[in-house]
């Protein structure tokens, strides 16, 4: 990801977001385009399909365009570009009906024990080392199973690397239920993912595991 | 006072992050040196974890960015006709 990822850091993004609100509008073009490939992921581990996310994507960049004044610059712009991409994510999940309660969703003892899968060695995986089809398809799966108390955790803090503190403020929850969920979330895609990746087919040739 | 596995899976996730007081740290780390079951929690868990942030596993769809820019381009056009003070000549 060379192109979408130009570093944001070295850009004056306030300045950026002043010009456009003064006018500039086409600046706005420049402003997401380090943030193109990480909103789309982000909605894809909402959505069910590319098109979907794409889709969700398309409006979060739209909403955050015309909801620029409001960005009070107290956070990072990607961080705010984040919860307004998880809120149309959620709207688009609530318009289809497919969030379940979270009271069902949730598992009985708030402060009960996830188990981790048991190996007994593990030997990394390095991304190259599996079919890029079939480890998508496995991490997506996964992800997707979460119930979202867990899910909008780990996608914020995991993926979109936000810091526990932006986490907990993008989601308004407290510090302490970001932690708690975070481990949560993470012991279940290890249970989950762990003995699959075990399994999966290796390139061919690459690499010959199991022990 | 030695950990047990069950209590060092309730701090994975805080090791991970390098997050956890010094003394547990310390307690974990050395549970995890003679302990096989506990190295590959840990590891298999950061290792997914590096694997669901490897932006090279997921791909943007073809033709994603010039959509993108193509509907903000319409959008901002839009915006631009309802701002009065900032006239272009493309307006009608
Ligand atoms: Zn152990």
């Amino acid at each position: 990801m060379s192109v979408a990822h130009a570093r944001p850091m070295e850009r004056d993004e306030a300045q950026m977001i002043a010009a456009i609100l003064a006018g500039d509008s086409d600046l706005y073009h420049r402003l997401i385009q380090p943030y193109e490939f990480s909103v789309y992921r982000m909605a894809l581990s909402f959505v069910k399909n590319e098109a979907e996310a794409e889709d969700v994507a398309q409006e979060a960049f739209l909403r955050a365009f015309r909801d620029l004044g409001n960005f009070r610059g107290e956070s990072k712009f990607s961080t705010w570009l984040v919860s307004i991409a998880l809120n149309e994510a959620r709207r688009r999940l609530r318009r289809q009906n497919t969030v379940r309660m979270e009271s069902l969703d949730e598992p009985p003892e708030e402060g009960g024990k996830v188990s981790p899968a048991l190996l007994r060695d593990w030997r990394e995986i390095p991304s190259e080392a599996l079919e890029r089809r079939e480890l998508r398809a496995l991490l997506q799966k996964a992800i997707e199973e979460l119930s979202p108390i867990y899910r909008e955790v780990f996608v914020l803090r995991d993926i979109e690397e936000l810091s526990i503190e932006e986490t907990a403020s993008a989601l308004s929850i407290s510090i302490s239920s970001v932690k708690v969920r975070l481990h949560r979330a993470r012991i279940m895609l290890q249970k989950d993912l762990a003995p699959k990746l075990k399994l999966a087919s290796p390139k061919k040739g690459r690499w010959l595991s199991w022990h | 006072m030695a950990l047990e596995c069950k209590h060092v899976w309730d701090y994975i996730s805080e090791f991970l992050d390098d997050s956890l007081p010094a003394e547990i740290k310390e307690q974990v780390q050395k549970h995890l040196e003679n302990c096989e079951i506990c190295s590959a929690i840990l590891d298999s868990t950061r290792n997914i974890l590096i694997l669901t942030a490897d932006d090279r596993v997921f791909e943007l769809p073809a033709g994603y960015s010039e959509r993108l820019h193509a509907r903000l381009a319409r959008e901002i056009r839009a915006s631009n006709s309802r701002r009065p003070e900032k006239p272009r000549q493309d307006q009608d």
